[in-house]
């Protein structure tokens, strides 16, 4: 299942990534407009990316985060090249994971 | 006597039945793994109790050097651009708030040792509120807060 879209560039020493992530992020308050019935909570709670072995960022998520979340955030000391490693957890016990290259 | 045991086995099943379910529930509820992910501060009904039992302490400096780039409009309360801007040094942790939510905390952000005071998403909101950012650099908090004016009619008011 490929849920990320992950871009990663250099410049002037500092990485930007761009992620983009295929996921329902259901809060559990809406309700489904044909049954009435509650939609049950689904969303990211954990997404971890990695440059080589040091965590670059830990994102701790809720439902509020919109439907098919989008995330960018930069970090320095990469090179051109290098690999990132990016995964989610839900609280439903799901995940997937990626790996990109920095361009 | 054949009916005798027909009952007992039915009655035998429904509790072996029971005992599954409850095993299957058990292992559907959020998992105690994630150490880093605070139940408590997600649930938590205004932003100070969140802060709090993120950090162990609601004390904020309002700051200047904190910048939210967000509309200042926003049609679409499902979906609103939030980007998170600080200039201040050794930044651990940047966490959004909308305060207006029912519960405020939108996300938390850990920072590793290399990486910039910038994270940009985009977070749902319930109505007009203001975006909280609240910064961790050293032992000490940061805050810094825009409006953001959330239409529902969708006709850009």
């Amino acid at each position: 299942m490929a849920s990320i879209k992950m871009r990663a560039k250099i410049t002037d020493g500092v990485t930007t990534v761009k992620v983009l992530i295929s996921h329902p992020m259901d809060t559990g308050l809406q309700k489904d407009k044909k049954t009435g019935k509650k939609i049950p909570a689904h969303f990211i709670q954990e997404v971890v990316c990695k440059h080589k072995d040091t965590t670059v960022i830990t994102a701790n998520w809720g439902g509020a985060i919109s439907k098919n979340p989008y995330l960018s955030f930069k970090f320095s000391g990469a090179a051109a090249g290098d690999m990132l490693n990016i995964s989610w957890v839900d609280n439903q016990g799901e995940k997937d994971s990626t790996e990109a290259a920095i361009k | 006597m054949t009916s005798m045991k027909r009952r007992i086995f039915l009655k035998g099943s429904l509790a072996t039945g029971a005992v599954g379910m409850a095993v299957s529930t058990g292992l559907l509820t959020p998992r105690d793994s994630l150490a880093a992910w605070s139940k408590t501060a997600f649930e938590a009904t205004d932003v100070n109790g969140s802060v709090a039992a993120l950090f162990g302490s609601s004390n904020m400096d309002q700051s200047d050097k904190i910048k939210i780039k967000a509309p200042d409009i926003a049609e679409n309360g499902a979906v609103v651009p939030v980007s998170v801007t600080t200039s201040i040094d050794g930044v651990s942790s940047i966490s959004i708030f909308a305060d207006k939510n029912a519960t405020p905390l939108t996300a938390d952000f850990q920072l590793g040792p290399g990486t910039e005071g910038y994270v940009s998403t985009r977070i749902k909101m319930g109505k007009t509120a203001n975006v909280v950012a609240v910064v961790k650099a050293g032992d000490k908090l940061y805050s810094s807060s825009k409006e953001v004016k959330v239409t529902i009619g969708g006709c850009g008011g």
